[in-house]
């Protein structure tokens, strides 16, 4: 909320200077999002008139005027504005004025004595442009200070008002804020009801007493619709943020602003029989104010005549019976309409009106007449007209119930001492009525507080004028007990320890990506949507984290990098029957040389069995005692002969594979890129280490190649050997592969290393022999394996 | 018997001038080879008398350890040498560069995550965690923001569908966390953190739609808006590594809390907002069933990325998710 600062000024009794009264507001809530002067600095500047121009001697666009500036004698300006006329009133600088840029002395401009300078509003920065001179109005006295005549010692303030605080959308209830805060008094004017001059009212139906508790309203007749505004009202309307319309309007809004009370002016003459306060009717529908033509709800709540809906109750008024220049007749309303029927209303028409915006808050039921009658009076001694009778309508009002304040709770809740006569003082400043049993206070909030209805609430409002500043800031005093520290649970730093111990950069890409990334590169046909996407090419949740690695991939190497490994720790999103499946996943990227480039190292690139270290790194030694294993399979974005799928325990948990030429060729990458990504679930669980007993005696390595068909994957002979627990064997190692010379076409040889021991005694060669009968039987039957010559 | 002594001497220059193991073994066969000087000598023993023989064997085997010892003593020299050669062959230049794997690292965001977890564990805070693509319930109404409240529309809100939004905050964890404390029969205190992304629809160089906050929560029976102003100071000063920092609370509303503040932090001789806080309103004790005359709690949320650049001196938000590795390789 935007208003000026000289308008509060006027209301309230305050010495703080603009600095102090600024952050008063700021530290009670009231926040200050920004303070701005309304005029430039300036000095020496007054009301000036032209009496008479004379064309320069010298200078075919200057002119040699002489000025009335309130002194004995007229003096002499050279003034080269288009606007420079005989008769005209403008701002004059004087000799010895400081203007923005600008010191202003006595000076000949082409050989003719000037004694100032006339004008334009932007030289006095009032605005930031201008064309001409600065008129002014016909009745300003002349060598008055323009500041004081254009009010500029003011300062605009914008306060970042929160929801609870309805009580603050007007100048009446921030002066009296600012009074509670500062203890400073309060100028609010009386307001008198306006006597009715003719008997004229109309007659109104409120149909939904608890949508709309209060109705007031009342008609003007014969006014004049087309009478200026006061040169004050705009101001403080412009000072506000609201520009000047006309008389009626003008007045609608200043009520608004000064009082918190939303007003609207239907054309009388506009408006057929009486007035009904109803919820719409199916199929109804209504122009606005701003030309919208809406479709009606059902629980939108309308103000209707005989003919149907005439404005939009809370939100705005209707075009057909808005207030034009042709209006003689009025009718004046000010309601009280429930915030909860007004809630979101504005919002699903895509409007915030000034209306809307209180009404939804809260506005105060109890000024409801008195805003009518201010607004009578502004428009009777603006617009003239005569006054009819007020018709007014009241239902149950919101109760105020009374909150219980247990000056016990304060202390322990806020954890300062708190003397029983300070809340007191507060409670009063607040304007709170209460009363005291065993320091427990009952209290009553005013009507314009929509915030009070708990302990808490008084709590704060305590707290607020005690002093944010002056509670300290204490430690904590507890129990202390340890955390668990589950150590079959890997933290998932260690992970990401484990990448960046192997070259890998961790990224954050947004969770939300391009639709193509998710059909095309993952196979996914349904993401989940959003359906207010900041942008369409961040539309879909992802379910994998490759499409960003890709994105940031292209990003940097369009950045001189050639080489890249990357990595993220990030959320993937599945749509389920009804619900959404999120899964945690830790994916990396391996672009480029295997490793970087360096007089040590050959020139070679990243290739599939690197990148599988690493992944074997993330899952880590506590899975040694699981079965881990790589499948060979088809992934849409990955190369068919060089992609596994992970399982633990029978169960997928992620990928590894080269991305496909295809993408490759789709991402211009001219080198080996490789992606995985794996559950971190699954990766953070390991068992907890158990002791098996270390032998005496030493162990026996035999080695073995054997001869089987090349499409038998090596990690289900590992995989089987392991599962056969064959005794005595402690490891089995591929420590070769070998196709080629001697070995027949489509077959491969293994070369297996056996590590063997016995913890009861030396190893005998029969014992060795045994064994490796014992593997090369299983590797014959399982695998048609035969032992290599 | 000839004298033998003069032997002594030349089989001394013989094994010194032998520049190799081979030269010194042919050197060696001249005086002890089956045929050598000293096997003759020795083998011509036997033409003596047995009263001559002894002096004269004696004589002869003082020559032959002579001998024998200046042999020990040139073939350790040759070794040595022969070490010393080779070592020097096998010296590099320890001055160039390693065999370099590059040296990755970890987002920025990340290390402060970290950073705080660390910091609020040492308290005794665990890490709570809560989806992304939350329920209006949990993100709304169960913190006390029933529909067409205001305050949902300061909160420019990613919807899924009617029921489901990205999460606007980080809160919704507090209340998940306490709900499921309550049925696994944990009792306060209840201390946790939970960071985490969160989403708004705010797109410009000091917004980014997706940001990261933690939440925290302490919920006890005698836990006060001063000591929420306590561990705030508190954490900002070890986060920061600064003991003059200082932490002012302005009066603020969220729906959830109540006394609620903004937190600012004095910074530069200025107070910078870093985020909400405030004591748990009774309605959200009210949603998790939390008895709210016998416990209190209070709960804060900070903004990670604003805690980044102030640590790191990051001035564009945006830097934070371009993943450049220009701006990233910074953060080793």
């Amino acid at each position: 909320m935007q208003f000026s600062e000289n308008w509060l000024r006027s209301l309230v009794n305050t010495d703080l200077n603009s600095q102090a009264l600024s952050h008063a507001l700021t530290m009670a809530g009231l926040e200050v999002e920004d303070m701005q002067p309304v005029a430039a600095p300036f000095t020496h500047v007054v009301v000036a008139k032209i009496l008479a121009v004379e064309k320069h001697p010298d200078a075919d666009r200057l002119q040699v005027c002489s000025v009335d500036v309130g002194l004995a004698q007229p003096i002499q300006i050279v003034c080269g504005a288009a606007n420079a006329r005989a008769g005209l009133i403008a701002p004059c600088a004087l000799v010895g004025a400081e203007l923005p840029g600008i010191s202003i002395k006595q000076a000949k401009v082409r050989g003719v004595e000037s004694f100032g300078m006339m004008c334009s509003s932007k030289e006095l920065g009032i605005s930031a442009e201008a064309t001409g001179l600065m008129e002014l109005a016909s009745d300003a006295v002349i060598g008055q200070t323009i500041r004081e005549y254009l009010d500029l010692d003011d300062h605009l303030l914008t306060l970042k008002l929160t929801p609870n605080r309805s009580d603050c959308l007007s100048l009446m209830g921030i002066a009296r804020d600012v009074a509670a805060i500062t203890g400073a008094t309060t100028n609010f004017a009386a307001i008198a009801a306006v006597p009715s001059q003719i008997p004229d009212a109309k007659k109104v139906l409120v149909h939904e007493p608890l949508a709309c508790p209060r109705y007031c309203g009342r008609l003007i007749t014969g006014i004049n619709a087309i009478a200026p505004t006061p040169a004050w009202m705009v101001k403080r309307l412009e000072r506000s943020g609201l520009r000047s319309i006309s008389a009626v309007v003008d007045v609608t809004n200043y009520v608004l602003l000064a009082l918190g009370q939303p007003m609207h002016a239907f054309d009388a003459g506009k408006l057929n029989g009486d007035i009904a306060i109803r919820f719409a009717k199916q199929h109804e529908a209504l122009i606005l104010l701003n030309e919208q033509n809406i479709a009606l709800k059902t629980d939108d709540l309308v103000i209707a005549d005989s003919t149907g809906a005439v404005a939009l109750a809370g939100i705005m008024g209707g075009k057909p019976s808005a207030v034009d220049v042709d209006t003689s007749d009025i009718f004046l309303e000010s309601a009280f309409f429930a915030p909860g029927v007004i809630a979101g209303k504005a919002r699903r028409l895509g409007l915030s009106t000034d209306s809307s915006y209180r009404f939804e808050r809260g506005v105060d039921f109890a000024n409801t007449r008195q805003a009518l009658e201010y607004a009578t009076l502004l428009i009777q001694q603006i617009c003239g007209g005569l006054v009819g009778q007020v018709t007014e309508f009241v239902a149950d009002l919101p109760a105020r119930h009374v909150v219980k304040l247990r000056l016990s709770r304060l202390i322990s809740v806020l954890g300062i001492p708190m003397p029983q006569a300070r809340v007191e003082q507060i409670l009063t400043q607040l304007g709170f009525s209460y009363t005291l049993v065993d320091a427990v206070f009952t209290v009553l909030a005013p009507s314009y507080r929509f915030d009070i209805a708990i302990e808490e609430d008084l709590i704060e409002e305590i707290a607020r004028l005690y002093g944010y500043d002056h509670i300290p800031a204490t430690a904590p005093m507890a129990t202390m007990t340890m955390l668990d520290a589950p150590e079959t649970t890997r933290h998932q730093s260690k992970l990401s320890d484990t990448l960046v111990a192997n070259g890998y950069q961790e990224l954050v890409n947004y969770s939300f990506v391009d639709e193509s990334w998710e059909r095309d590169l993952l196979g996914n046909a349904s993401p989940i949507k959003l359906k207010n996407p900041i942008a369409s090419n961040l539309s879909v949740m992802r379910t994998s984290l490759w499409g960003g690695l890709l994105d940031s991939l292209v990003y940097n190497l369009n950045r001189k990098q050639d080489r890249a490994f990357l990595f993220e720790i990030g959320a993937t999103y599945l749509q389920q029957a009804h619900t959404y499946a999120e899964t945690t996943r830790i994916a990396g990227l391996a672009h480029g040389s295997a490793m970087p480039e360096q007089w040590a190292a050959d020139a070679k690139e990243v290739d599939f069995y690197q990148i599988k270290a690493h992944v074997d790194m993330l899952l880590g030694d506590g899975h040694q005692a699981k079965q881990l294993s790589y499948v060979q399979a088809e992934h849409p974005a990955l190369h068919p002969g060089q992609t596994a799928r992970i399982f633990l325990e029978g169960v997928a948990i992620g990928w590894l594979g080269k991305l496909h030429p295809k993408w490759q060729q789709h991402y211009n990458l001219n080198k080996n890129t490789f992606l995985f990504e794996l559950e971190i679930n699954a990766l953070i669980k390991r068992q907890l280490p158990g002791y098996q007993e270390v032998s005496k005696f030493l162990p026996v390595r035999r080695d073995l190649a054997v001869v089987l068909d090349e499409n038998i994957a090596v990690d289900k002979v590992l995989a089987a050997i392991k599962q056969a627990k064959i005794p005595l064997i402690l490891e089995v190692a591929l420590f070769d592969i070998y196709q080629g010379q001697g070995i027949a076409e489509n077959k491969k040889s293994l070369a297996l290393s056996v590590l063997m021991h016995d913890t009861q005694k030396t190893l005998m060669d029969s014992d060795a022999d045994a064994v490796i009968a014992n593997l090369l039987e299983l590797l014959e039957n399982n695998f048609a394996a035969i032992l290599r010559n | 018997m000839t004298d033998l002594t003069h032997l002594i001497k030349q089989a001394q220059t013989d094994f010194a001038n032998s520049a190799s193991m081979n030269d010194l073994e042919i050197a060696k066969a001249k005086y002890l080879g089956k045929t050598g000087l000293l096997t003759d000598a020795l083998k011509s023993l036997g033409k003596l008398s047995n009263e001559e023989r002894p002096a004269a064997g004696a004589a002869i085997n003082v020559v032959k350890q002579a001998i024998e010892a200046a042999l020990a003593a040139n073939r350790e020299a040759l070794l040595n040498a022969a070490q010393a050669k080779q070592l020097a062959q096998e010296s590099i230049d320890v001055t160039l560069p390693a065999r370099a794997q590059s040296q990755g690292g970890l987002h920025p965001v990340t290390l402060t995550l970290q950073r705080i977890e660390q910091l609020f564990h040492s308290i005794g805070f665990e890490v709570a965690t809560g989806p992304e693509i939350e329920t209006d319930f949990y993100n709304f109404t169960a913190l006390n923001i029933p529909e067409n409240h205001p305050a949902r529309a300061m909160h420019d809100t990613f919807y899924i569908d009617e029921a489901h939004v990205l999460r606007t905050h980080t809160s919704p964890v507090q209340v998940r966390y306490m709900e499921n404390a309550l049925k696994t029969h944990q009792t306060p205190p209840l201390k946790i953190i939970a960071p985490g992304r969160v989403y708004r629809v705010d797109s410009d160089a000091t917004h980014s739609p997706m940001f990261h906050q933690v939440e925290g929560l302490w919920v006890d029976e005698d836990i006060s808006f001063a000591n929420l102003k306590g561990v705030v100071q508190d954490f900002l000063q070890k986060f920061f590594e600064r003991d003059d920092l200082t932490v002012r609370f302005r009066p603020s509303f969220f729906p959830f809390t109540e006394p609620s503040a903004e937190m600012d932090m004095s910074w530069n001789g200025g107070w910078l907002e870093i985020g909400g806080c405030g004591m748990v309103h009774p309605e959200v004790f009210k949603h998790v069933n939390i008895d709210s005359e016998k416990y209190r709690g209070f709960a804060f949320g900070l903004g990670v990325e604003r805690l980044t650049m102030l640590r790191y001196g990051v001035n564009d938000l945006r830097h934070f998710f371009n993943n450049d590795l220009r701006f990233l390789s910074q953060f080793k």
